[in-house]
């Protein structure tokens, strides 16, 4: 017999007071109680057979979540007029009440204005339907492309890694009915064996299969390579595939290599594409990187505190680098660090060992300030602020004293304006108002009175944002309910899981220049007019233009053109024109945009950007739902190639 | 009143049956046996001597009671006299002495044939109950009557029920191993029938008291009928609930070994416990077979229906599930292409092909039907150039198997907005149409000729009518587009269903209404009203011209699309025809339902010839095999069962799917078959494997006991996940690629 091997059918039945407030509100007054228990059982038996009614509705109509429509359908069934006016698509919500010993749920009906409805603008038209085709699987195997799920998802592979002799190869089903999804396995024969080997030792599957291996030749030769147009495919690719999982050891052993010959040669360009592929890698949202830390991380630290990392250190810009690679530490700590790895704190104690080692140069100086500053405030507040003192004293023993050498005066300036730009903000934050140039002097020494002027500026500016904050969001706020997905068959999006790209929130270049938009796909309609025309009045502008381009699928920007300036005491760095809507524009949704930024100079900061960038990731968000068709890929095209 | 079908008169009588459920269909309930012939009560009198010679049941002795009352409120005086001398009944006989010839009547019918008294239903042929039930029900509406006759009506002390129930239990609790599997299937008919009487007599209190304490026992594929029946706390609510209906106008069919039964019936005679007894007369049909009892997993693989498991009777009709005879069609050689191009337009006279196909189709099937046992359309020209296109297919056809698995191509429909309720392809995988819950119907072409419609009348006129290439010049090269959207429907699509020759689209809808589309002017041509009801699912029959229809009215209609009204109403499902699907060779139709059976239908005479029980819950999806001897069925609960047409048998169960199975397909050898499903997931299955496994032998055959062999994990060749994409419908193409359709739900 079956016992208790479902909870009890309980036979709820509505209370009567909902009957008495019910009656009220259609204007009956003092029903008795028996009819209210009459009633509420009536009641409640008429509401479990519409709602058993509607199911039917919901199983044709092959969804699993109920929806008014359903219930509307089963009234009539009964011959009863549906309930009209209901047409939520998702959860209504009931709000509580309760008061003089009665509680009620109810449901919010606010009052609409008709004005407002007339006077605001008509929501876009939703995108038709259309219809898009894909190989599920070809001859047996399910093909890792986009459009298919990770064929082995990130739980099992965090599983593969820390109970190796629990895995289970994909298409495998004896664990359980979840766990077996994946690749079909083409032969009832091979799946015996598979079992029974299982059983005694996992087997680990080194061998890449003959598209894989084309597939990783060609995207490390593009990422290294000098074609930035393929490169930013690569890295796209390395970005949104959700078949890499196989690779991502020679991924990772490709960067940490690539990184330890490239320091000695001071490739700089180098150093730059292989740290962009950790950032790609990171972004992925179908990898288990945990595996592979031990590889990517002193690869990435090794291009932050470096003495050296290029050929000519008073000429090339690796200070950018070392940002960027802080930032990429930075979020590596926030995502993968635990208590058990402790990579945050390690990562910490590094840092602050550099710093305090009197001999350290300025190169490195200036990247472990820039780790640690990267962490966070509360990093700054307790590690770099006390530090400002010597610091300054170091820095102007350098720019003061005699000169001993450009390298050295170059990277005092640069840890100088560093040090201004991350703890400016903090102070900001913390230190109560008076800004008294005197009394900074005596805290932070040499730097305070450059100190107390970013600080004005900060608070300034952190005033000015909050207006910004309203403005922005009331721009987005516009129901934009299709950017989800493109239309028609031609432009060619799949069915993605929103695959959203993580725009750090701290996207600090300290410039960024957006040089060109560039749809990659051409046979795909481009967006019309989505030009960002950029001039930079900087001075150091053309010299040595590192380009890091950052993989967001698009920056939504009709936000900060005016801000950047009206604030900084600078010279006016970055000037963003756009012409038209570039964001609403219909039939953008397909097309993929790549950014560039190109880091043109190292001014001292303006945080405005920084806070522009950051405030414009919600909206990118929503946008890099979108994804393209990829075909033109080598990785797609490879696979697909049957 | 329903509950005047306690007679034994309907068990046997498929049309009876079948008249009530109609009348169901349209609606009034209340009068639901009215269709039945009444015989007037005077005839009926003379000839019900022989029933109480032949053996008095309680049942029987019941009736007569009743008939009786009836005679003598109708002032038949002398019929009540003749009545009275020839079953012995005296003068002042009263219901407290009813009883007593009840429970000695049971010792009685033990001495007997015990058998054929108990299953009386199916073993009693005397035509005397038959007709000494009629007049109850001509006088049902007389409420007197309808008391003494109602089901519910001779309860015994409320408070007693559950003394009898646990009582009952600990009986089937001590008995051998053997015989308590079998005899636990009495549990659940016993309990749903003794909680209605309860609630029927207006004991609230008790009935859930009753209710609370046993519903956790139940069979857990039984707690959708729970969760209806737990609902239910008064007399006036069971008026009208389908379900409720169901229970009592069905017998619930019980098989057990005679052992089981024998051992049943001591005890309860030990017990005198005639309310148990009662029940099972009257509302189980015990269908008793020699030989050894069967085990739990054997029971639990046929139950779950929403009335038991099927008599054997019901399987037992020849069903002819071989396919047609080809027509012959001269097919060019394949080195003939270019030619066989140019000579589309006149039919061929040359040398027949000696391929696979021509031969094979020489042989007379034995089990295939007369080629004119239901007539069918006859060729087109066009048709045969379908034909031949699809022979020519057929050779560069891939096989399939568990070494070579077809690749599948999965046709995602996007920005539907959870919208998209069926789909369909046409034959040659060329056009697919959607349903939507908006009652549009969308059409797509997946090849590079776009769809073009037929220009306006006033141009039409305009073309030169003798030009060869009239058929082009009558399509509106402006129109061409990559889809058509249909509106019509006032209601979400259920169905569609594309006709073979391409020229048609079939849709259901919430509306009740059918609808025929045509594809050249891509307009509604007509709407086929009959069902006024949500209609679920319909489907052309491979040979066009016919199609099914079924929906929440419980009844399967049969149409022919130049007939308004339906050619054939196929009732006797207890719930909603969820799905429909026609047999390969057009003779049959099968429909599953949310009674959780799936029935198989003679089109040539209405009957129903196969009931397959077995399914947990609702059935969505039903495939034929391609050599028609095989049925697939998938259920909201996940599982696939593969039935055997011929001997009306389950030979498989293929577990893997974690919720409803929405699609079922077998590749065109039938090597393969494929199930997509609710849970994002495709499957495939060896279906050869499957059908191999099973032995057949006469033994299972005739007992329809089967032992299904739990091999799911080994028939199943590969499972693909898509992303978040429910599948909602499959095909294979001629050449076995795999297509899938459904919409992306993020």
């Amino acid at each position: 017999m079956a016992d208790e091997r479902r909870p009890k059918q309980c036979s709820l039945v509505l209370p009567t007071e909902s009957m008495k407030v019910m009656a009220e509100s259609v204007g009956v007054g003092q029903l008795q109680e028996e009819c209210c228990v009459a009633l509420s059982e009536e009641v409640s038996y008429r509401i479990k057979e519409i709602a058993q009614d509607a199911l039917k509705f919901m199983h044709h109509g092959k969804r699993r979540k109920l929806t008014t429509n359903d219930i509307d359908h089963a009234l009539k069934l009964k011959n009863v007029e549906p309930l009209y006016g209901f047409q939520s698509q998702e959860f209504i919500p009931f709000r509580f009440a309760s008061g003089g010993g009665r509680e009620l749920h109810f449901y919010e009906e606010k009052e609409v204005d008709l004005s407002d409805i007339i006077n605001t603008p008509l929501p876009r038209v939703p995108l038709d339907v259309s219809l898009k085709a894909h190989w599920l699987s070809i001859e047996g195997v399910q093909p890792a492309i986009p459009e298919n799920p990770p064929p082995v998802s990130k739980e099992q592979q965090k599983v593969e890694s820390t109970e190796p002799l629990k895995a289970v190869k994909p298409g495998q089903e004896e664990e359980g009915p979840v766990q077996g999804k994946g690749q079909g396995v083409t032969s009832a024969e091979s799946k015996g064996k598979e079992k029974s080997i299982s059983r005694l030792k996992p087997r680990s599957t080194h061998e890449l299969s003959v598209e894989q291996q084309l597939y990783y030749k060609e995207i490390t030769e593009a990422c290294v390579g000098s074609c930035e147009a393929k490169r930013a495919e690569a890295l796209q690719s390395i970005a949104t595939d959700p078949g890499l999982y196989q690779m991502l050891p020679r991924f990772s052993t490709f960067i940490s290599e690539g990184v330890r010959v490239n320091v000695v040669q001071n490739n700089l360009a180098l150093l730059i594409y292989l740290m962009r592929m950790v950032k790609a890698l990171m972004d992925n949202p179908t990898l288990y990187l945990e595996k592979y830390l031990h590889e990517l991380i002193p690869a990435v630290v090794t291009c932050i505190v470096s003495k050296q990392l290029c050929l000519r250190p008073d000429m090339d810009n690796h200070w950018a680098l070392r940002d960027f690679a802080a930032r990429l530490m930075a979020q590596i700590c926030k995502t993968f660090s635990t208590t058990n790895n402790n990579i945050q704190s390690r990562i910490t104690k590094t840092f602050t060992k550099s710093l305090l080692d009197d001999k350290t140069q300025w190169t490195t100086r200036y990247g472990s300030i820039a780790g640690l500053a990267e962490l966070g405030p509360d990093v700054i507040k307790t590690l770099i602020l006390p530090r400002l003192s010597i610091e300054g004293a170091r820095i102007k023993a350098v720019v003061e004293g005699p000169v001993i050498s450009n390298i050295d005066k170059i990277g005092a300036d640069h840890v100088q304006s560093l040090l201004l730009k991350h703890c400016a903000s903090v102070i900001a934050k913390t230190r109560p108002l008076p800004d008294n140039v005197d009394q900074y002097r005596a805290d932070y020494g040499y730097l305070g009175s450059m100190l107390c002027s970013h600080v004005v500026k900060a608070r300034a500016q952190a005033a000015l944002q909050a207006q910004q904050v309203n403005r922005t969001t009331l721009t987005i706020t516009q129901p934009r309910p299709t950017l989800t997905l493109s239309q028609g068959v031609s432009t060619g999006s799949g069915p993605r899981t929103p695959n959203i790209i993580k725009v750090p929130s701290s996207l600090t270049l300290p410039v960024q220049t957006l040089v060109s938009t560039r749809p990659v796909t051409p046979a795909q309609p481009s967006p019309p007019a989505t030009k960002y025309i950029v001039m930079s009045t900087s001075t150091a502008a053309a010299t040595s233009p590192q380009v890091i381009s950052l993989t967001s699928s698009r920056s939504s920007s009709p936000i900060t053109s005016t801000a950047p300036s009206s604030t900084s005491t600078l010279q006016p760095l970055v000037k963003v024109e756009h012409t038209g809507q570039s964001v609403t524009t219909p039939g953008a949704g397909g097309s993929r945009t790549l950014q560039k930024y190109i880091v043109v100079s190292l001014p001292s900061a303006v945080s405005s950007e920084v806070k522009a960038s950051s405030l414009s990731s919600p909206s990118t968000a929503v946008d890099s739902t979108v994804k393209a068709d990829r075909t033109e890929l080598p990785g797609a095209s490879t696979h697909s190639s049957h | 009143m329903a509950a005047v079908q306690d007679a034994p008169v309907e068990a046997d009588n498929e049309k009876e049956i079948k008249t009530e459920t109609l009348n169901d269909a349209a609606g009034n309930h209340a009068s639901a046996a009215g269709g039945v012939i009444p015989s007037p009560p005077v005839a009926s009198t003379s000839s019900s001597g022989p029933a109480k010679a032949g053996g008095p049941g309680s049942e029987e002795q019941q009736t007569l009671m009743a008939v009786l009352q009836f005679l003598k409120k109708n002032n038949f005086v002398g019929a009540v006299d003749v009545l009275r001398r020839e079953a012995g009944i005296l003068e002042d006989s009263d219901e407290s002495q009813g009883q007593e010839l009840a429970a000695s009547a049971l010792g009685g019918a033990e001495a007997g044939d015990a058998t054929c008294t108990l299953s009386r239903a199916s073993s009693c042929t005397t035509s005397t109950p038959a007709v000494a039930a009629a007049p109850a029900k001509g006088g049902e509406d007389q409420p007197d009557v309808n008391v003494v006759l109602s089901a519910y009506s001779q309860q015994g002390d409320p408070a007693l029920y559950q003394g009898y129930y646990s009582g009952l239990k600990k009986f089937v609790e001590s008995v051998l191993d053997c015989h308590r599997a079998e005899l636990s299937q009495l549990f659940y008919p016993l309990f749903v029938h003794m909680y209605l009487e309860l609630v029927y007599n207006n004991h609230e209190t008790e009935a859930k008291a009753f209710f609370e304490k046993f519903s956790g026992d139940q069979e857990c594929y039984y707690q959708d009928d729970l969760r209806v029946l737990s609902g239910l706390t008064k007399k006036e609510h069971m008026k009208g609930n389908e379900t409720l209906l169901d229970f009592r106008t069905s017998k619930f069919v019980l098989r057990i070994s005679r052992d089981s039964y024998q051992l049943l019936k001591r005890h309860l005679q030990e017990r005198q416990n005639n309310q148990i007894w009662n029940i099972i007369q009257e509302h189980l049909y015990i269908d008793i077979f020699d030989g050894m009892p069967r085990s739990k997993s054997q029971i639990d693989s046929m139950s779950g229906s929403l009335a038991g498991e099927a008599k054997r009777e019901a399987n037992k009709a020849k069903v002819f599930y071989g396919l047609l005879k080809e027509p012959e069609i001269d097919v060019p050689l394949d080195d003939e292409d270019e030619e066989g191009e140019n000579e589309e337009g006149k039919p061929k006279k040359k040398k027949p092909k000696k391929d696979s196909m021509g031969s094979k189709s020489k042989k007379q099937d034995p089990n295939a039907p007369q080629q004119n046992r239901i007539p069918l359309p006859e060729l087109k020209d066009s048709d045969k150039l379908d034909k031949i296109m699809y022979m020519k297919e057929a050779t560069k056809r891939i096989r399939l198997g568990p070494e070579s698995l077809p690749s599948i191509c999965f046709y995602t429909f996007l920005n539907a907005y959870q919208g998209l309720t069926a789909v369909d392809f046409t034959d040659d995988s060329s056009l697919i149409a959607g349903g939507f819950a908006d009652s549009t119907v969308r059409v797509w072409s997946v090849t590079p000729k776009k769809l073009r419609s037929v220009k306006s009348a006033a141009d039409l006129n305009l073309i030169d009518k003798e030009s060869d290439d009239v058929l082009e010049r009558i399509m509106d090269e402006k129109s061409a587009s990559e889809s058509k959207i249909l509106y019509g429907h006032s209601g979400p699509v259920y169905g569609v269903s594309f006709s073979p020759d391409r020229n048609y689209l079939l849709s259901c809808s919430e509306d009740g209404t059918v609808r025929l589309w045509s594809l050249q002017t891509f307009t509604c041509l007509v709407g086929y009203k009959g069902h006024n009801y949500p209609v679920w699912d319909t489907q052309f029959s491979p040979y066009g011209y016919y199609f099914i229809s079924g929906g929440h009215d419980r009844v399967a209609r049969l149409w022919a699309t130049d007939h308004y009204q339906p050619l054939r109403m196929f009732a006797g499902h207890l719930a909603d025809i969820t799905c429909t699907q026609f047999h390969p060779n057009s003779n049959y139709v099968a429909t599953g339902s949310a009674d959780r059976t799936v029935r198989l239908w003679d089109i040539l005479n209405g009957n129903c010839v196969r009931i397959f029980t077995g399914h947990k819950g609702p059935i969505h999806s039903l495939a034929f095999s391609p050599n028609g001897k095989y049925l697939a069925s998938g259920a909201t609960d996940g599982r696939v069962l593969l039935w055997d047409i011929g001997h009306g048998l389950m030979i498989g169960e293929l577990k893997g799917h974690t919720d409803t199975v929405y699609s079922l397909k077998f590749s065109r050898d039938g090597e393969i078959l494929a199930s997509g499903s609710m849970d994002n997931t495709v499957r495939l299955w060896d279906s050869i494997k499957a059908f191999d496994d099973i032995e057949t032998d006469d033994f299972t055959a005739a007992t329809g006991h089967i032992h299904l062999p739990e091999n799911s994990q080994e028939l199943l060749l590969g499972t693909y996940m898509t992303k978040s994409t429910p599948v909602i419908h499959l095909h294979f193409t001629r050449r076995n690629l795999l297509l899938a359709a459904g919409a992306y739900n993020p």
